[in-house]
């Protein structure tokens, strides 16, 4: 028996055919004939002319930089809300911090806070041990980070990539493994005191002020990032500089003063910036090895814990004075040389 | 990659044919004699104040710590130990805990348990119900909340870092200003501004008085762990985007225009542009800061301190605020052998995740 199975479902739920569909489109007056003549030709896109497109766009980019400039403007709004809030919080007395409403701009200017801070708190002291540490031991690391970069991107001796490949793997390594070591290892070196006259040995390098400050500087003194830094930058000085100079009779020691070392010197003050901020920012190795007297820290690690009043309550409005002043050099430093930090976080990317 | 393909191109004609007539000159084989086997020793000398404070401070530390991880009861005083075991990182993970008398427990071997897991009951050889005594702060807190503070601040703090970054490439005016501004939490001292976000989030602070939360506590003594975990993410993410932008925005400022040319030849919506052209160009350096930033979370130690001061929020004393990180820390000057356990396993973990990421990397990232 011949059964038309075809379009069975539409059949059977009355519904038209595709054929049905097509013929019913074709019946419209788009579909018929159209007279050309006497038409005059706009090129649309979406049922738009080129005039509203135009337009439109013109609207419509208008509309997105106000969003655009919406969205960053607050953000930067949170970026520095902290900041200031940290300005204000530091000028009010602690009533008015722990008052019910929370207020935009103090009540009474209260520059008190700061005086307690200079009072209770020997800024200067930690100011002068962080400046000794820093200074010292990012001389240090120059010095050590020019004459190995130096070595990697002139010299050719055996093994050359074989070694700044294990210095680069380094770097992955997380530093806390060193850190249980390390403290092991500086407090146990032997240290020469000048005392009494005569110079005296002691064991361990956490009991004086000088020993304690030098397990603060000489483990520091090396940074694999750093080396492979100034090596992009010296291996960018043409090898012509090199050659007019051993022309010259210069050796190569006279070469990298006179010639490399100025010519890299943008990135040199990068890291010098980059090292002193980390070394007023350093907090973990500085709060393990001073334990032995309060006068040996440094800025960062006197500032937490301190400023609570006797039952253990955080005085705000003093710890926000103490936080501004310590702040404030890094935000000067940033003023003066943000073109060396940001250009050399932006290859580095590690602070310290 | 792109960058180098634009400094190629802005090469004068000049300067390179200049570079082609200085090499067809040089007498590369002299040089190259003369800065060869001569050079050896001197080459030593340059590196060996480098190479000197590195084998003790780098190379010795890594492996000392790796060989304290494995030593039983190691004294860093006497520098003395009883030996090989695997003790310390059964430990570590709360799976060996010890009696009062010394004796060793397997977790396993407990009936049943106190204290929130560090007191577990069991049965000795004579049959008396003794006491074992666990370490919980690693495997209950330190690994969650590492874990909590990767996973939450990273992805966020990258894509609120992609749209300022992709922002601030697209506007006309104030590029520069607002480009500060949003480095400026770069240079800060993390205690300081931890401190700064203790006085946001205190219970009498401005986040609970603008939200109108009441007293809510957030980070005081008795706070519940995972309020104080949304304060610490806040202030992390925060704190981690200056970088984040920085790297993002000369990423995007050496793609080339004439993608976003062709982009609107085929009216590709500004969505579709992003996700099909910037975000594609911008892959090497989104994996940079993905592999950057995943280490640097796992290591997150000083925001714990800055915003807390300790690490804990529980009234009962718990360290249910510990990283992994902290609590090494925590051990440097006790059980350092405990510390130097979880070091190494911080480290392992931290080249799984390396690793991981480079694998996937291969397959996404275009270079």
């Amino acid at each position: 028996m011949a059964y038309d199975n075809r379009n069975f479902i539409q059949k059977l739920l009355k519904m038209p055919t595709a054929a049905e569909k097509q013929a019913a489109r074709e019946a419209k007056p788009e579909y018929q004939a159209i007279k050309t003549s006497g038409m005059t030709l706009t090129i649309k896109d979406r049922a738009k002319s080129a005039d509203q497109l135009a337009k439109a766009q013109k609207v419509g980019r208008i509309l997105w930089l106000v969003v655009v400039y919406a969205f960053l403007l607050f953000m930067a709004l949170i970026v520095l809300f902290p900041f200031y809030w940290m300005v204000i919080t530091s000028l009010k007395s602690t009533t008015e911090i722990r008052s019910l409403n929370q207020t935009f701009f103090p009540t009474h200017v209260l520059w008190s806070n700061y005086i307690t801070v200079f009072n209770s708190f020997d800024f200067g002291t930690y100011v002068g041990n962080t400046l000794v540490v820093g200074v010292i031991s990012t001389l240090g690391t120059l010095l050590t980070t020019i004459f190995a970069a130096f070595a990697f991107a002139r010299l050719n001796f055996k093994g050359r990539e074989a070694i700044f490949g294990i210095l680069l793997a380094t770097m992955m390594i997380p530093g806390e493994m060193m850190v249980i070591t390390n403290y092991i290892t500086v407090s146990r070196l032997p240290w020469f005191e000048f005392a009494n006259g005569g110079v005296q040995m002691i064991d361990g390098w956490l009991t004086t002020k000088s020993a304690v400050f030098a397990a603060m500087i000489v483990p520091f003194w090396v940074s694999v990032f750093y080396i492979y830094l100034l090596r992009q930058n010296f291996k960018q000085i043409p090898n012509e500089l090199y050659l007019a100079a051993k022309v010259d009779g210069k050796s190569d020691w006279q070469y990298l003063w006179k010639v490399m070392v100025p010519l890299a010197s943008p990135t040199l003050i990068s890291i010098f910036i980059l090292k002193l901020m980390g070394a007023w920012n350093s907090y973990v190795w500085p709060n393990l090895v001073t334990t032995n007297d309060p006068s040996w820290r440094l800025v960062t690690n006197a500032l937490r814990g301190s400023f609570t009043n006797s039952s253990g309550e955080p005085q705000y409005g003093i710890q926000m004075a103490a936080t501004i002043l310590v702040t404030v050099p890094l935000l000067l430093l940033f003023i003066f040389f943000r073109k060396y930090i940001m250009r050399g976080v932006g290859r580095a990317g590690i602070k310290g | 990659m792109a960058p180098e393909k634009t400094a190629q191109e802005k090469t004068p004609f000049i300067a390179k044919a200049k570079g082609f007539v200085v090499n067809l000159f040089k007498p590369k084989e002299r040089v190259s004699a003369d800065a060869g086997e001569k050079n050896n020793w001197k080459a030593w000398l340059y590196l060996a104040p480098c190479i000197i404070l590195l084998a003790v401070f780098t190379f010795y530390p890594l492996i000392n710590t790796i060989a304290i991880a494995f030593l039983k009861n190691y004294d860093y005083i006497q520098q003395t130990s009883e030996g090989f075991t695997l003790e310390n990182f059964g430990v570590v993970l709360g799976l060996v805990g010890y009696t009062q008398s010394g004796d060793m427990v397997m977790r396993w071997n407990c009936t049943s348990f106190r204290s929130g897991g560090v007191v577990g009951s069991f049965i000795d050889a004579g049959g008396v119900v003794r006491d074992a005594y666990f370490t919980m702060d690693v495997i209950k807190y330190a690994f969650p909340n590492t874990l909590i503070i990767t996973f939450i601040t990273v992805p966020i703090s990258i894509i609120i870092a992609l749209f300022i970054a992709i922002g601030l490439n697209s506007i006309p005016a104030f590029h520069k200003a607002l480009q500060t501004i949003f480095f400026v939490p770069y240079v800060t001292n993390a205690i300081a501004v931890g401190m700064v976000f203790a006085v946001l989030f205190d219970y009498q602070g401005i986040i609970n008085y603008l939200f109108g939360l009441g007293s809510l506590t957030w980070i005081d003594q008795g706070a519940p762990a995972w309020r104080a975990m949304i304060a610490l993410c806040v202030y992390i993410v925060w704190h981690s985007l200056p970088f984040k932008i920085l790297i993002l925005l000369s990423g995007l400022q050496n793609i080339d225009k004439q993608y976003y040319d062709a982009a609107k030849i085929d009216s590709a919506s500004g969505f579709k542009t992003m996700m099909n052209v910037t975000v594609p160009l911008l892959s090497p350096q989104i994996l940079y800061i993905m592999i950057t930033s995943f280490i640097g979370a796992f290591k997150e130690y000083t925001s714990v301190v800055g915003l807390l001061g300790k690490p804990s929020t529980d009234g009962g004393g718990t360290n249910n605020m510990y990283t992994v990180v902290y609590y090494i820390y925590d051990m440097v000057k006790g059980n350092v052998q405990y510390g130097a356990a979880a070091a190494v396993l911080l480290f392992i973990i931290i080249l799984i995740f390396t690793g991981i990421q480079f694998k996937v990397s291969k397959k996404r990232v275009h270079y």
